[in-house]
Formats: structure tokens, C-alpha cells, sequence
């Protein structure tokens, strides 16, 4: 039965790999378009309380996520009014859309603590679910797991084989440029930044209704922040987001192991290596970088405000 | 054309009967204010299909303005623009290049990370496909001579090769008007030889070119008219053939250019700046190697370096200045003294003085008051500084003084040096080094987008400099002031230096070969100019 343990363990990580899975691919494309949200943890965890809140409420798991995605969505257009439409600097707006997140969520889930929901449903096809080995961890997962999966192909392929994807890139690469040549570029980037929150809130969703069923608070526990270095980790690349998300989420996974199993190694380092990954790609990227060209959207982080 | 009040259509008889009675576009009584500041004040400009039409100023007199509101980019505040001869509104680019007006940018508007298709796919209809579009690429580039791989990164490019990704860009959408920016301030003598070829057959085609440069040579080459820009108002019009280059200046500065002589006759001191064999290893990923340089400067002469961008300049500035230290001391020989391996304030204080490229960022910090940045470069040679704290009192009365003698024009007593316009502030530069009489002097592009008055100022200023016994090295593209002010001119390439030869004994054409690295690589390069400045 060694062939099942394995797929319980490809399971869980897949589970843990989707919110962060999740999460980075709305914060790459928000970065694509040249803005840096470092409000991912805020709109994930307002995200996750809300999300479940509206469930319990309303006794759907749907309503439930489109609620998380909606509470991220919306703390993303103060963001995005902040930093597209005002210019505000983008790391201090970031930062005040975490510490507010984690505030208002507080606020939102108080009522809530302690509750619990049945999780949200697996997919169940007889005869495919239950194939030994595979049945489970391909037709037996639930929503959320396959939204992300199709988030992963639809993004990659509205950034690389749409016109609006190539403006996006561009407006990324270079706002001068792309606002000379006429392309709307506080539009674009007000747009990208709402549908990062919508993902990060859609992330922090699929915590307290899928993978946790309840409500905690700062039950996010730095996921957001994870994220965030994985959009780097997997240079601004789609699929390569999907590939660290499952590194992430198997590291998370192996902490969880390796303290069960009594290892030596503390949890905490254990817990750290996303970071160090990520620390060790960005030397990497530096070291191996092509001559001249930027791995990173070139624009990220500046502020952008039209000429006169 | 002359008068500033607004007057429509019926234009000059006489062109008229020739090429047809409405311009192509018309713009008239164009007022465009930025808050207090007038920057068009009743522009009228029209253009005819099957010219190329000049917009001349200074910088600061309007014309970028003027070229934002044809492309769509700014609304006037007041005033029309007309497409043969209706009146049309030009709310944003795409409406301008759907009548037909093409832009090609001083500052390319090109994505560095993005390849050239995809650059070029930007501004095409959403729904052509990457084939459909690589077609049209490769059939423009044939009928023009405008040759692209489309899969390349822009970031890879020279500047001639990413100009040509803007002409395309341009031509693809079949415009009626194509207005350049300054579009040979990048290139080489012969890839500007390559566009003026373009642009007078996309004028044969019959289309309408307005074209804005600083090189009046150029504008007298290529342009049947011309239209003066000075504070904003149309101060003339003329046909540029008619014109010499000095009465094109004149008029777009309003008072004669003063010629800049050289001080003739002198006889040349002692060396004192001398380059022996330095090499230099690349600093960055970017960078070009410098090999084996042996260059000797004597006091009271010029001596020019010329060479495109990127073939070693910023690094030779970076070796004398004392930003990159040499290898061995003796490389760079001071008055004397082998400061290769001394820093910046060392070598200042041993009588040179150096001016970067880069005014705002490498030369001065732009969100400094001129007094801080008179500090920046001279606390250690001007009495700035005492026991370690700063004497501010002196460094407003070292600013006042540069500003008046280099007749600085900028708002405010001491103003940020950002707020300053590109000739301005280069002015107070040049006047910032030139003022502490240094012994050497090196300066990296003197005149770079600096109108014609402001370079004639900075030029003469280097000329006397050398006239009261200082050795001065000026490394610049412009081979016209090479020619102007250098006693003797070499050439960098791919980090190697020509030997230098007296500006009387060569030409252009032969300089502008070696730019391009033609005779350099096969034969040993003294030679090789020697046999060039011959030939002519």
C-alpha cells in the first residue's frame, strides 16, 4: 500500500500548495503590469473571513468563495486607488493593506471563532476516483484545487497569446513607453491589482472552507507573504508558479512530517527554507542574468504618473 | 505661416498652386498652457503631403509640445487642428494614427524586455495575427531596406537598429504624416546616411514628413521648409536650402550665434595629461574593455575622442576621472604625477577637473539646491570645507559666481539643480569645473541636447580654458564639434583608441569609418588612419 501512502502525501501537499498556488498568480500578474502589492496577506486573510462568515451565513460554500474573493477585491481597490490612481508609494500601501486586512478580518470573523463547516466537496466520479494510486489526487479534489490549475493555463495564456496580455507586459516593462504609444496604463494596472485581490482572496477562501474549515484569526499564518516569494522564486512566470507552489506546499508539508516523526531538525527551519529558496533564486536570477535584459518586469514598484 | 493670429486655410499662393490648395494637416492659433507657463502661444504650422517640413527652436521653445498635441498626446488649450482642411480632434494616439500621423520618438517608446514583434504588435489592430504581422514586418523591411529579426529582444539592439523598430512601426500603419524627434541624435554618420535615404522616398511616396533636429546641416539637407519656434511663437518661416546654418541659429535663438574661434597660433606646452598602454578589464556585465590606450594631452590643446556610445567612453571617463582605478599607477600620468590608482578627490586636487556624461544623476544631483551640488565637486579644491564642516556661505557665493559668469538662467536664487533645463544646467557644469582653472580637464559629451546658443557658450568656454594653457580631453559623438573645437581628434572602438591625428589632416568620412570600426581590426589602426586621412 506504499502506492496510496504516497498519493495521501500528494494529496496534502496539493492542498497546501493551492492557496499559495492561488495567491502568486494573482500577485504575478499585478506585478507583470509593474505593481508591487504587498497587501496579499491582508486581502487573503480578509479574504478567508469573509469567505467564511458569508458560508456559514448564507450555508454555501460558492457564495462563501465568491465573498472571499469579493472582500479581496475590494481591500485591492483602496490599493489600487492609493497607488494607480493617487501614485502613493507602493511598499508603504502595501504594508497598511496587510496590517488593515488582519484588522478588519478580525473584525469580520469575531462572531465566528470556534465555528465549524463541513469542508467544501471533493469531486467524486466512480470508477475514476477511486483508481488506486492516482484516483484521488487527479478526480478527487475539490473545487478550488482545479480553479487554480486553470488559472495557471488561462494566465499564462492571456499574458503570452492575448493583445491585452502583451499591453499588460508592456506596460510593465516600460509605463514611459506604453503611455506614449497610447496604451491606458493606470487602467491596465488598476485592473491587474483587482484581480490580484480577487486571487488573494480567493486564496484566503479556500483556507477557512476547504483546507481548514474554520475560522481563526491570522489563520493566513504568513501565506501571503509566501506568495509574494514565489512570484519572485518562479521569476514572473506562470507555470513555474505552479511548480514552487508544490515545493512551497511540500515543504510545509514535510515540517508537519518531520515533526511527527521526532526528526532533530526544528520545524521553524524548516519552515523557513520557502525563503531561503527564495533568497538562493534571487541570487541565481542575478548571477545567471542575460546581458542587458531584466527577468523582472522593469517598471515594478515605480510609480507612474502621465505627463503633462 | 509668420503671423501668430490664428488664419485657416487658404495658406501661401504660390505653394499652393503647386501642391494643392488645403495643407495635408493644418494646426492654427495653438495655445497650450501648463498652469502660469505659456509652452504654445498661437502656433500655426501646416504641412503638405509630399514634404519635409522642419520645426527648428531651441530646447524649451515648443516644439515637443507642439509634436504631443499632433500625435494626440496633449489637448490644446486653444486652437484646431485640421485634416485637409477639416477640423479634426485629436483625443488621444489612436485617433491621430487613424488619420495617419505617425511618430517616430527621440527617446524610443520601445519595451527593452519585449521582442521586437511584439513591440512592433503594440500599436497594430488586436486582431492581426503573429503570422499576418511578421509578413507585414518582412515586407516593409524589403521595400525600405529596413532589415529585423522579430524574435530579438529590444534590450540586444543597437540604438540604429531599435530607430528602424520605430520607422516600421510607423510605416506599418501607412501614415500620411510621420513626425521625427531628433531621430539622428542616436546614430552613426552612416546609419543616418541609411534614414535620411528612407525619408526623402517615403517623401517621394508623397507623404509628409515634419522633422525636428538640432543639426541644422541636416535640416538644410533634407527640408524644402521650415518653421521657427522661439518662447512658444512662430517666429519664422524660411526654405532651409535658402538658409546657411548660421542664419538658421540666429533665428532660432534670436541673436546671432557667435562664431567660436579657436585661439590659433599658440604654441602647445607641456604634456600633461598622459594616457601609456592603460587597459582596463569590463567593470559590469555591460561594459566594453578598454585595451592598450596611449594618449598624450598637452597644455593649451584640445584633443577629441570620437566613437558611438558604448564603445568605451563611459569607461575611459571612468579610468581618468578616478571612478575605476587603473591597473598600475603609472597608466595615467596627471601633470607628472601617476594618479592611476588615486581616487576622485586625489586626483582633483592635483589640478584636473571632470565632467560626466550624465548631467542629472552622475554630474549633479537633481534634488540639490547648485550650492550643494558646487560643493559636490569642489569641497576639496574651493575652500568649501573647514575642519571637516561645511561652509555653506562659500558654496552660494562659488554657485552665484558660476551662474553669472556662465549666465545660468534658472528660476529662483538657488534652485534645484533638477529644475534646471538641460542646457542650463550643463552650463553651470561646465562653468562649475571650468572655474576652478583646472590644470586638465575631461569632460564626457559637452553639449549633449543642448541648444545651439548654450553649445556655442560651453564651446568657446572649452576653447579658452585651452587658450590660458590647460590640456583638455572632450569625448564626444558629435563629430561637428570635434571638428570645431579639437586641435586633434581620435577615435574609440570596441575599446581601443586610434591614434590621434591633427582635425586638419582628416574629415568626417574618414572619422566616421573608424566609428564604425572599418580598417580597425585588420590593420594596426595608426596606419589605417593615416591612410584614411590621405585619401581625402
Amino acid at each position: 500500500m506504499t502506492l496510496d501512502v504516497l498519493q495521501m502525501v500528494l494529496v496534502t501537499i496539493v492542498a497546501a500548495a493551492t492557496p499559495l498556488m492561488i495567491a502568486a498568480l494573482g500577485e504575478l500578474v499585478v506585478e507583470r503590469s509593474g505593481v508591487l502589492n504587498l497587501g496579499v496577506e491582508g486581502m487573503m486573510v480578509l479574504g478567508a473571513a469573509t469567505g467564511f462568515a458569508v458560508a456559514v451565513e448564507t450555508g454555501s460554500t460558492l457564495a462563501g468563495a465568491v465573498a472571499g474573493a469579493g472582500a479581496g477585491l475590494a481591500l485591492s481597490a483602496l490599493f489600487g486607488i492609493l497607488t494607480v490612481v493617487l501614485a502613493a508609494n507602493q511598499i508603504a500601501s502595501g504594508l497598511a493593506m496587510t496590517i488593515l486586512g488582519l484588522g478588519l478580518s478580525g473584525l469580520v470573523g469575531a462572531s465566528y471563532v470556534g465555528m465549524k463547516r463541513e469542508s467544501a466537496p471533493h469531486l467524486a466520479i466512480p470508477g475514476l476516483t477511486d483508481l488506486p494510486g492516482i484516483g484521488r489526487l487527479f478526480f478527487g479534489q475539490d473545487a478550488f484545487v482545479y480553479a487554480g490549475f486553470a488559472l495557471v493555463a488561462g494566465i499564462a495564456w492571456f499574458l503570452w497569446r492575448t493583445r491585452a496580455g502583451l499591453a499588460l507586459r508592456a506596460i510593465g516593462d516600460d509605463h514611459t513607453s506604453t503611455h506614449a504609444l497610447g496604451l491606458k496604463v493606470r487602467k491596465v494596472r488598476f485592473l491587474a491589482v483587482l484581480f490580484g485581490g480577487a486571487c488573494a482572496g480567493l486564496a484566503g477562501a479556500y483556507l477557512s472552507l476547504a483546507y481548514t474549515p474554520f475560522w481563526a484569526p491570522a489563520m493566513t499564518a504568513g501565506r501571503g507573504w509566501i506568495a509574494l516569494a514565489l512570484v519572485v522564486f518562479a521569476s514572473w512566470r506562470p507555470l513555474r508558479v505552479m511548480a514552487g507552489a508544490m515545493l512551497f506546499g511540500g515543504a510545509t508539508v514535510l515540517q508537519l512530517h518531520a515533526q511527527a516523526a521526532g526528526l532533530g531538525l526544528p520545524g521553524q527551519a524548516l519552515s523557513a527554507l520557502p525563503y531561503l529558496a527564495t533568497i538562493l533564486a534571487l541570487v541565481l536570477l542575478s548571477l545567471g542574468r542575460r546581458q542587458g535584459g531584466s527577468v523582472a518586469p522593469a517598471s515594478l514598484g515605480r510609480v507612474f504618473t502621465p505627463f503633462r | 505661416m509668420t503671423d501668430a493670429t490664428p488664419s485657416p486655410a487658404p495658406a501661401t499662393p504660390a505653394l499652393a498652386g503647386q501642391i494643392g490648395a488645403t495643407p495635408l494637416f493644418g494646426a492654427y492659433g495653438i495655445v497650450k498652457r501648463f498652469g502660469d507657463f505659456t509652452a504654445n502661444d498661437g502656433v500655426d504650422l501646416e504641412i503638405r503631403a509630399g514634404e519635409i517640413h522642419a520645426l527648428l527652436g531651441e530646447n524649451g521653445a515648443g516644439k515637443s509640445t507642439l509634436m504631443k498635441i499632433l500625435y494626440g498626446l496633449l489637448e490644446p488649450t486653444e486652437g484646431v487642428v485640421t485634416h485637409r482642411g477639416d477640423i479634426v480632434k485629436l483625443a488621444n494616439p489612436e485617433a491621430a494614427r487613424a488619420l495617419g500621423i505617425g511618430m517616430v520618438f527621440q527617446h524610443f517608446s520601445l519595451c527593452e524586455n519585449l521582442t521586437v514583434a511584439e513591440n512592433i504588435a503594440l500599436v497594430m489592430p488586436p486582431d492581426m495575427s503573429p503570422k499576418a504581422l511578421r509578413e507585414k514586418m518582412s515586407t516593409v523591411g524589403a521595400t525600405y531596406g529596413l532589415h529585423l529579426d522579430p524574435h530579438r529582444p529590444v534590450w540586444s539592439l543597437s540604438a540604429g537598429e531599435r530607430q528602424r523598430i520605430e520607422i516600421i512601426r510607423c510605416l506599418l500603419q501607412d501614415p500620411r504624416l510621420v513626425i521625427l524627434d531628433e531621430p539622428t541624435s542616436v546614430l552613426t554618420p552612416g546609419e543616418a546616411e541609411g534614414l535620411f535615404t528612407v525619408l526623402e522616398r517615403l517623401r517621394d511616396e508623397g507623404r509628409a514628413l515634419l522633422y525636428i533636429s538640432h543639426r541644422l546641416d541636416e535640416v538644410r539637407r533634407l527640408c524644402s521648409r521650415a518653421t521657427i519656434l522661439r518662447g512658444g511663437k512662430v517666429v519664422g518661416a524660411c526654405d532651409p536650402r535658402q538658409e546657411s546654418a548660421r542664419s538658421l541659429a540666429a533665428m532660432m535663438v534670436g541673436v546671432q550665434v557667435g562664431e567660436v574661434k579657436p585661439p590659433s597660433g599658440m604654441p602647445l606646452g607641456a604634456p600633461r595629461l598622459v594616457l601609456s598602454n592603460l587597459s582596463l578589464a569590463t567593470s559590469g556585465l555591460h561594459g566594453t574593455a578598454l585595451s592598450d590606450i596611449s594618449l598624450t594631452v598637452s597644455g593649451g590643446e584640445i584633443v577629441g575622442i570620437a566613437g558611438i556610445a558604448g564603445n568605451g567612453q563611459a569607461e575611459l571617463f571612468d579610468a581618468l576621472s578616478g571612478e575605476a582605478s587603473a591597473p598600475e599607477a603609472g597608466m595615467v600620468t596627471l601633470d607628472g604625477v601617476p594618479a592611476g590608482r588615486l581616487g576622485i578627490t586625489e586626483r582633483r586636487r592635483h589640478g584636473a577637473c571632470f565632467v560626466p556624461e550624465e548631467r542629472n544623476g552622475h554630474a549633479a544631483a537633481p534634488t540639490l539646491s547648485l550650492s550643494d551640488n558646487a560643493l559636490l565637486s569642489r569641497h576639496a579644491t574651493a575652500g568649501l570645507s573647514r575642519f571637516g564642516f561645511l561652509r555653506n556661505a562659500a558654496a552660494k557665493a562659488l554657485a552665484q559666481r558660476v551662474i553669472a559668469a556662465f549666465d545660468v538662467r534658472k528660476a529662483g536664487p538657488d534652485p534645484a539643480a533638477g529644475t534646471l533645463s538641460g542646457g542650463n544646467l550643463q552650463k553651470f557644469l561646465m562653468g562649475r569645473e571650468i572655474m576652478a582653472e583646472p590644470g586638465i580637464l575631461v569632460v564626457n559629451q559637452p553639449t549633449w541636447g543642448v541648444d545651439a546658443l548654450a553649445a556655442a557658450h560651453i564651446r568657446q568656454a572649452l576653447l579658452d580654458l585651452a587658450g590660458r594653457g590647460a590640456a583638455l580631453l572632450v569625448i564626444s559623438q558629435d563629430l561637428d564639434e570635434l571638428f570645431e573645437i579639437a586641435g586633434r581628434i581620435a577615435v574609440l572602438h570596441d575599446g581601443t583608441l586610434s591614434r590621434a591625428v591633427p582635425a586638419s589632416e582628416t574629415s568626417r568620412e574618414a572619422v566616421g569609418l573608424l566609428m564604425g570600426g572599418g580598417g580597425i581590426e585588420s590593420t594596426p589602426s595608426s596606419s589605417a588612419m593615416e591612410a584614411m586621412a590621405h585619401a581625402h
